[in-house]
């Protein structure tokens, strides 16, 4: 109980996916535009993490490791992970349209996303049990929403902002992530697991 | 011994991933309207908003159903709403299509300022900030909204910082007009017909000239002029009904400020088109 307490605190916080560890990069910048948009990103990556966390956890531990195939992780996981992600798209669709309008854009967006992989591999390699991942993946995927939607808000606040003309766009929006960062270092060192 | 348990796992992983998908996608088809598709085929797909819907997918949607009309496609105009209409079996109607009209003439030499303002450059933001630096609080602050919300490139700003409208290229969408914060842009019939009281105050007439060389005072000397009674004074401005007026232009000669002006001779988009150009080529060279 207490290291799962850790595990959802250090991966919100501390060692936060994207503000510290550095994945998933791409989103962060690419849909923090809106902090409705963002919000549903967030919401989709953390559908998405940890059931596929789930799912590859299982793999792993059933499959590769009896086989002795660890070094075929990640072509693996990426093939899970892909075909899990369009077969719960196609569900989705079908079942619940609502969540589907709400969700359907973000999934094939964050299909092959590094971040998605990344807690997939972690999660084996930190030999986690199969309970701890999965806490391991809401708290990391908590995380990056997080990230998403503070970016999103400032990003909001940026638009109406005054910026010198040369960091305008992209450029400031990378300081600003950068300062982000910075603020989210405060964290480091607080807990280990 | 290895390799081939690698490759049967791989192999059996993928075999399975595909039949899943192969299995769920034919289990699971969302059966979609086939006249719904063949209405969004003939639709502009500019995903705009004009008929009231979300998307292009939605108002096709709601002709199928009969919730919108075939005519509802603004941009797409006459010949959107001929195909639409051809597709669905039911009688063409002809489709009124507005333009956007710019209700302000005060540029920078003709209506003054009230203070300097070295914010973002975006009417919307700038009117936010104490009404807005134009000194008369109902004119065109001409930072440009309605030029960006224009997807369809047809509102350039003038020479004199007011936004003109290409008639040819507007659709009529309203998106400029949606976007212009002091509601200056109003959308009418597409037409020549007819004159126009080209302001937007409605403050009183002192108040008006005091900050405006062109705007309406209501002074109600268009109204005596009329001979077919098509003007009346509503909220201190004037307003011309389209139908009643004959474009004598009787109303034009007794306007003091200038403030009316005959639709056809408002200044074409090809000047000010000309003049923009014109400016752009020489902070180029320069």
């Amino acid at each position: 109980m207490e290291k799962i307490l850790s595990i959802i605190f250090i991966y919100i916080l501390v060692e936060n996916f994207v503000l510290q560890r550095f994945f998933g990069i791409c989103p962060f910048l690419g849909v923090s535009r809106k902090t409705e948009t963002a919000m549903g990103m967030s919401m989709a990556v953390i559908f998405v993490m940890t059931l596929a966390t789930l799912v590859t956890w299982l793999l792993y531990t059933y499959i590769l490791v009896p086989f002795r195939l660890e070094y075929m992780q990640i072509v693996t996981f990426i093939l899970v992970i892909a075909g899990l992600v369009q077969f719960v798209e196609i569900v989705m669709r079908k079942i619940s349209p609502v969540l589907y309008q709400g969700l359907g854009i973000f999934l094939p967006l964050i299909t092959t996303n590094c971040a998605v992989l990344a807690v997939a591999l972690l999660a084996v390699r930190q030999e986690f049990t199969f309970i701890e991942s999965i806490f391991f993946a809401i708290a990391a995927s908590i995380g990056f929403s997080l990230a998403l939607v503070i970016m999103a808000g400032i990003r909001e606040r940026l638009e109406m902002a005054k910026v010198p003309q040369a960091l305008e766009g992209t450029a400031i929006t990378l300081i600003t992530a950068g300062i982000l960062s910075l603020a989210f270092l405060g964290f480091k060192g607080m807990l280990t697991l | 011994m290895l390799m081939t348990y690698a490759i049967l796992t791989l192999g059996i992983l993928g075999l399975f991933f595909g039949l899943l998908l192969a299995v769920t996608a034919r289990v699971f088809t969302v059966q979609s309207d086939p006249q719904v598709d063949a209405v969004r085929e003939v639709l502009p797909g500019a995903n705009c908003g004009a008929c009231g819907y979300a998307g292009c997918v939605n108002f096709a949607g709601a002709v199928v159903q009969g919730k919108a009309k075939t005519n509802g496609c603004i941009p797409g105009g006459e010949e959107t709403a001929r195909a639409v209409a051809e597709v669905l079996g039911q009688k063409f109607e002809e489709a009124v299509q507005p333009v956007a009209t710019v209700f302000c003439i005060g540029d920078v030499t003709r209506a003054a300022d009230r203070y300097i303002y070295d914010g973002v450059k975006e009417c919307a933001a700038a009117n936010s900030i104490y009404g807005g630096f134009k000194a008369c609080r109902y004119g065109c602050l001409g930072l440009g909204d309605c030029v960006r919300a224009c997807i369809f490139d047809a509102i350039k700003m003038g020479k004199h910082g007011l936004p003109v409208v290409d008639s040819e290229k507007c659709t009529g969408c309203g998106l400029c007009a949606e976007a212009c914060p002091r509601d200056i842009i109003k959308m009418l019939p597409k037409g020549e017909q007819g004159h126009l009281v080209l302001c937007s105050s409605h403050d009183r007439g002192k108040a008006v000239s005091s900050v405006c060389s062109v705007g309406c005072i209501a002074c109600k000397a268009c109204i005596k002029a009329c001979p077919r009674d098509a003007i009346v004074m509503e909220d201190n401005l004037a307003v011309i009904d389209q139908e009643k007026c004959d474009d004598c232009g009787e109303c034009v000669l007794k306007c003091k400020p200038g403030t009316i002006h005959k639709r056809s001779a408002i200044p074409t988009a090809d000047e000010a088109f000309a003049a923009a150009g014109a400016a752009e080529e020489k902070k180029e060279t320069a």
